[in-house]
């Protein structure tokens, strides 16, 4: 296999009349960790969505491990290694902390229904494996004091790091993060820099997210694109980013 | 801990297995000095259980909100019973237009049947899961109902399969509580099982956020599907044993009632609780049968009441809308039964300590349902 991880080329979304993402071409290298990044309504998480399956794109192709996956269903997306978080939390709010993890871990179960309704064959085996493997993931971020609770009652940034350790749940080859940080204080944000840099390294992740926390993209990124009204506008270095008029123009300029 | 851990499994696994053998003890008494009538209502209570737990399956656990009981009650009934009449019956019963064949030769065993039953009305909801979820909406509902109907005309009219609207007749009634309460015990362990693996976990996370669990890696299609066929296989064999506890089967018996009943029953317990489910289906049936004195005439204090039939319904109805208002969760939210649950509970109730620090737990639903009630009647007064 040659050629990048992954690669989105002219990748289009359209809702209705509107054009969410026009012409997106998107390269992540193994081991990477890559930003996307765009004023709001630019269309971000549209792109995440469109290569997750979670909405199908109008145009173009997401490739994944030289095999074209555009249009694949979302699980058949998330079973082939492409795990994400939501910028919206979207926990199973009823279930426990350390269920919600196991959920992800639904796609290794080996045994069948009817092993699971007499209790016999894998269903034991397995089961034990999928607990351990979310207790160790918990343990990993940080939340397995409290492992019984209702995710729902978790305070926001838990319920963020909650939504990474159920992803991390599938073996992701790729990890796309929507926000991850959003809502968090300065020091969460940097605990949490830390965290993502240590898994990255620990489990050989590659990394694609989406912010608005410039500080945070920039010190963690190795490349970043920027996209603004589904257009993009830019792709480089978080130094040529930073200097970039466009980008200037378009976004940063906007705060300050 | 994790040698602590398992003695607490092997521990709860006894106490399992003392329950169930204590219910089959009380089973064994029942039979044997219970008047028929009791006995009845006995049986009932077990089919309602059985209902009540599979259809909590796909409309609690799995949050798909369908309306399909009488439609597969029906099914089950009348498959088995079309199995265990035996050629000579179905000669003398089928006199407005003889049976089909190869229907009027078959014959089978009552187990036999209730398997069939079950298979039949599972195959059947199979058939319907398959285009209604391929879509994503609340179209299930829609398609249940409407199934309700067709399957009574359907009843009505395939007059060489059903005999149409005189229904079908004297089957044995081989019901019996042995049968009712060992299917209804298999029942609950397989949907608990079931709900206790990694597909219970994908049918609750399809049900709290079905594009979560999609991006999960679980296929929402497959596991709703399952649900459905699940607890539809069990709503046939319910059928079935309920038809050899009646006896007689015709199209009118399955009315949309019974459905609204079920709904009542699962919400009344708590949706997505099993245990809520047992709790309220017992109270259903057994609180049913006191309530048939609303639907016949009698007198209180020189009050000459004049019964009226079907009161029963309103008050059912008004449980439900006072359920809904004022107590959501229902009895037991989605909290199951299990043993430390129990033992908590006891405690708590020996240190006069309610309410405890969970706060969702049954003694909590139970004393917020009753003090909003109370709570009403103050405000009049
Ligand atoms: N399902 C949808 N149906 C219709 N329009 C949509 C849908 N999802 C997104 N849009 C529109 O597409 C555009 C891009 O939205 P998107 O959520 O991708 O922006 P974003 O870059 O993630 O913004 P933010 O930084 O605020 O999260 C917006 O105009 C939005 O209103
Ligand atoms: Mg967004």
């Amino acid at each position: 296999m040659s050629g990048p991880l992954f690669q989105t080329q002219q990748l289009f979304v359209a809702f209705g009349g509107l054009s969410a993402l026009t012409g997106l071409d998107l390269e992540i290298e193994q081991g990477r960790i890559i930003g996307l990044i765009g004023p709001n309504g630019a269309g971000k998480t549209t792109a995440f969505n469109a290569i997750t399956g979670i909405v199908k794109p109008s145009a173009g192709r997401v490739i994944f491990r030289g095999e074209d996956i555009t249009g694949f269903r979302a699980p058949v997306i998330a079973r082939k290694g492409i795990a994400r978080t939501f910028q919206n939390i979207r926990l199973y709010g009823d279930l426990t902390v350390v269920e919600n993890v196991m959920v992800a871990g639904h796609s290794s179960v080996t045994y069948s229904i009817f092993e699971a309704v007499l209790g016999v064959g894998r269903f034991g085996a397995d089961e034990r494996r999928i607990r351990k493997k979310a207790e160790h993931l918990l343990s990993l971020i940080g939340l397995m004091e409290v492992a019984g609770e209702r995710a729902s009652a978790l305070p926001y940034g838990s319920q963020r790091k909650l939504e990474v350790a159920r992803a991390l749940a599938l073996d992701p080859i790729l990890l796309l993060l929507d926000e991850p940080v959003a809502g968090m204080n300065p020091s969460e944000t940097i605990e949490f820099r830390e965290l993502l840099l240590r898994l990255h390294s620990d489990l050989k992740l590659t990394i694609g997210l989406i912010e608005h926390d410039m500080g945070f993209v920039m010190s963690i990124c190795h490349k970043i694109k920027v996209i603004d009204h589904g257009i993009p506008i830019a792709w480089g270095t978080p130094h040529e980013i930073r200097h970039n008029e466009k980008v200037i123009a378009a976004y940063l300029g906007q705060g300050d | 801990m994790i040698s602590c851990a398992r003695t607490t499994v092997t521990r709860d696994r006894i106490l399992t297995a003392s329950a169930v053998a204590v219910l089959l003890l009380f089973i064994w008494f029942a039979d044997s000095t219970f008047d028929a009538y009791s006995i009845r209502v006995l049986n009932f209570v077990a089919i309602y259980i059985i209902l009540a737990v599979s259809y909590n399956l796909i409309n609690g656990v799995t949050g798909q909100f369908s309306l399909e009981p009488n439609a597969f009650l029906a099914i089950g009934a009348y498959t088995s019973a079309i199995l265990t009449l035996t050629p000579k019956d179905k000669a003398a019963i089928f006199f407005i237009k003889p049976m089909a064949w190869p229907l009027s030769e078959i014959c089978a065993s009552f187990p036999v049947s209730l398997l069939a039953a079950g298979a039949v009305t599972a195959f059947l909801a199979f058939l319907m899961a398959v285009p209604v979820f391929r879509v994503r909406g609340d179209y299930l509902a829609i398609v249940t109902l409407g199934f309700g109907e067709v399957v009574q005309v359907v009843a009505e009219n395939l007059i060489s399969v059903t005999n149409g609207s005189l229904g079908l007749k004297g089957l044995y009634p081989h019901t019996n509580l042995w049968w009712s309460w060992g299917i209804c015990i298999i029942t609950v362990v397989c949907i608990v099982r079931l709900v206790n693996s990694s597909y219970g976990r994908a049918m609750k996370a399809v049900r709290e956020d079905e594009t979560a669990a999609q991006a999960m890696g679980i296929n929402a299609f497959w596991i709703k599907t399952l649900a459905f066929t699940f607890s539809a296989f069990f709503e046939g064999v319910a059928g079935g044993l309920m038809g050899h506890l009646i006896t007689t089967i015709s199209p009118k018996l399955f009315g949309f009632l019974f459905t609204f009943n079920l709904l009542v029953i699962i919400v009344v317990g708590g949706l997505g609780s099993t245990t809520g489910s047992i709790i309220a289906a017992i109270l259903f049936v057994v609180g049913g049968e006191f309530l048939r004195l609303v639907d016949e005439p009698f007198a209180i204090w020189g009050y000459e009441y004049p019964g009226i039939p079907g009161m029963r319904m309103v008050f059912f109805s008004a449980i439900l809308i006072l359920v809904m208002l004022f107590a959501r969760s229902g009895i037991m939210g989605r909290n199951e039964f299990s043993w430390r649950g129990l033992f908590d509970l006891t405690r708590r109730l020996i240190r006069g300590d309610l309410l405890g620090k969970h706060g969702a737990s049954v003694g909590h639903n139970v004393i917020a349902l009753s003090a909003r009630i109370s709570q009403l009647f103050r405000r009049r007064g």
